[in-house]
């Protein structure tokens, strides 16, 4: 993975909300085509960094950051930035499923909709948004029917899908699977190991074992400090670090 | 005293204390119903007034009443919707978005009749649109802003913050985004808030006073710069200005305006039951 070249590069980002602050000299290298998935206990800051890559955190009152991020050559936080079109190439899953009020069809073309004139584009594009999320199969006979009539695991998968429709180059998952059974946590995984191939993807997670399933490389955060990160299976065996060992192993957090 | 006494004279009072309330709406209404029947007809509601107003109908009162109303609407509620939008979703909290809305609170306090005379001033004479429908239209649609604006502001407020991150992070801009979710979300409470102003309107005298009602005008108005009757003004006019009205007319008259004003009333409670509950999230 590390061979791959360099996707997103985070450089000494420090994060406040307010007076909390929360992430602490950041220093981390995304690799296209890998799966980083980010573990860390509650409040290590693992929300906030992956809010910070996509510039959602600026809705925040109090947020200030320092520091760099740079995607696409460019810092994402330099005023030459279209954040929307930003937001469109790193893409986000949150950890709920929130699907939009509308139905299954509009959910996924929303964000389609004004930037593509061509309906039959959209169509085509929807499709096979559906179809890379696993989910097309059990939707495409009812995709005027509202999206709340999905079970929690669909709805996920809708959401996944919503964002693979605009083609993005990033995808942050932030916790995905929380609210899942184990058998649509296993199909989202699946989703996601596929999904390597033409996208890198960036999975927060509070299980450990799914980071072990799915992830290249493993970062683990503690108190908004980024504690190491290394080849996942490396970071399972052999970490460097105690504080590592002590959370894989489950002694806190 | 037994802790069971004591719980049913608690009870007795909290129930005498509610009757206390519902008695006199009660008392109103069958009062209202009673003496105002038998003068509704269907010529009451589309004659002239006859005779000095002591006979004919209210035709041009109701129909006053009906541009009045609608003229308000039409000014209030792009101008009372794109204020809440502003302070809902431009404005952060901060002194200066506190002191509108300590404003908009405070305009909700002021007394009818202060509007009115503030529209005299404005419209009627610094405008010199005269004593007409836009003059009156406009006063009332600044009285029921306030009505209007804490209403939406409530709709937008109850829109799940969530569903604003998810549009953002779709990379749609928050013009968009407000336009394409959050309006159509907060939409059953803006249209009641719509439909409660319009209600508070319809039943206003004082706002009418100076800047738009007909003591008599037994036509109907051909422009807006024209004058006009109004249900409550009219009640008004026949109730203290001129001697020897039928009682039934009066009572008939307040009839029409509180069957007007609840109906409006009601119809805005089951629109918003309606429409919440198709919406699910
Ligand atoms: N909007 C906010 N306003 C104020 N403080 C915030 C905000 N968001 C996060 N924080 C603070 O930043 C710190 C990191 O929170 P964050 O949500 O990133 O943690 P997390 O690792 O995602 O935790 P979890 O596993 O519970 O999701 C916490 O101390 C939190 O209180
Ligand atoms: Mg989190």
């Amino acid at each position: 993975m590390v061979d791959n070249p360099i996707n997103i590069e985070v450089k000494d980002l420090n994060v406040w909300f307010k007076d909390i602050h929360a992430l602490k000299g950041i220093n981390l290298r995304i690799y296209k085509n890998e799966i980083l998935s980010i573990i860390g206990p509650a409040n290590s800051g693992k929300t906030s960094f992956l809010r910070t890559l996509n510039r959602l955190n600026d809705l925040t009152d109090g947020f200030r950051m320092t520091g760099k991020v740079i995607f696409d050559g460019k810092d994402i936080y330099s005023k030459d930035i279209d954040v929307n079109l930003l937001r469109i190439k790193i893409g986000m899953v949150f950890a709920l499923p929130i699907p939009l009020p509308f139905s299954i069809f509009d959910n996924v073309a929303y964000g389609l909709q004004g930037r593509i004139k061509n309906n039959k584009e959209i169509n085509q594009r929807v499709e096979k948004a559906l179809k890379s999320a696993y989910l097309w199969e059990e939707v495409k006979d009812r995709l005027k029917e509202s999206a709340y009539k999905l079970s929690g695991g669909q709805q996920q998968r809708l959401c996944i899908a919503r964002t693979l429709a605009l083609e993005p180059q990033v995808i942050l998952f932030d916790e995905p699977c929380s609210g899942l059974d184990p058998i649509s946590t296993a199909k989202i995984e699946e989703a996601m190991i596929r999904l390597k191939n033409d996208y890198t993807i960036i999975l927060v997670t509070n299980n450990t074992k799914q980071a072990a399933r799915v992830s290249d490389r493993t970062a683990f955060f503690l108190s908004g400090e980024l504690i190491e990160t290394d080849i996942t299976n490396k970071i399972f065996t052999a970490s460097m670090d105690k504080r590592t060992e002590d959370y894989i192993t489950g002694r806190f957090g | 005293m037994k802790p069971h006494t004591k719980q049913r004279i608690a009870f007795s009072f909290l129930f005498l204390c509610t009757l206390l309330v519902i008695l006199p709406v009660g008392l109103i209404l069958i009062i209202i119903i009673k003496n105002g029947l038998p003068a509704l007809s269907w010529q009451f509601l589309t004659d002239i007034p006859r005779a000095g107003m002591r006979e004919g109908g209210i035709f041009p009162a109701i129909i006053g009443t009906f541009y009045l109303v609608l003229g308000a609407i039409i000014f209030a509620l792009p101008i009372g919707v794109m204020c809440a939008i502003y302070l809902n979703e431009y404005t952060k909290e901060n002194i200066f978005s506190r002191l509108i809305r300590l404003a908009i609170i405070n305009l909700a306090g002021i007394p009818s009749v202060v509007y009115g005379l503030f529209g005299m001033a404005l419209f009627v004479m610094f405008f010199k649109f005269g004593t007409s429908i836009l003059s009156g239209a406009l006063t009332l649609g600044i009285m029921i802003l306030p009505v209007i604006i804490t209403s939406t502001q409530e709709a937008l407020r109850s829109v799940p913050k969530e569903f604003r991150e998810v549009s953002f992070s779709l990379g749609i801009s928050k013009w968009q985004t407000i336009k394409r979710v959050v309006l159509p979300c907060a939409f059953p409470g803006i249209i009641t808030g719509a439909i409660l102003g319009i209600g508070r309107a319809a039943g206003e005298t004082a706002p009418l006073l100076f800047t738009v009602a007909a003591f008599y005008l037994p036509r109907l108005p051909r422009s807006i710069f024209d004058q006009v009757m109004a249900i409550p003004y009219h009640l008004y006019v026949i109730s203290t200005q001129i001697p020897n009205i039928p009682e039934k007319i009066r009572y008939g008259t307040a009839l029409v305006l509180v069957i007007l004003v609840l109906g409006i009333n009601l119809f805005a409670i089951i629109l918003r039951i309606k429409l919440r509950r198709k919406q699910r999230w």
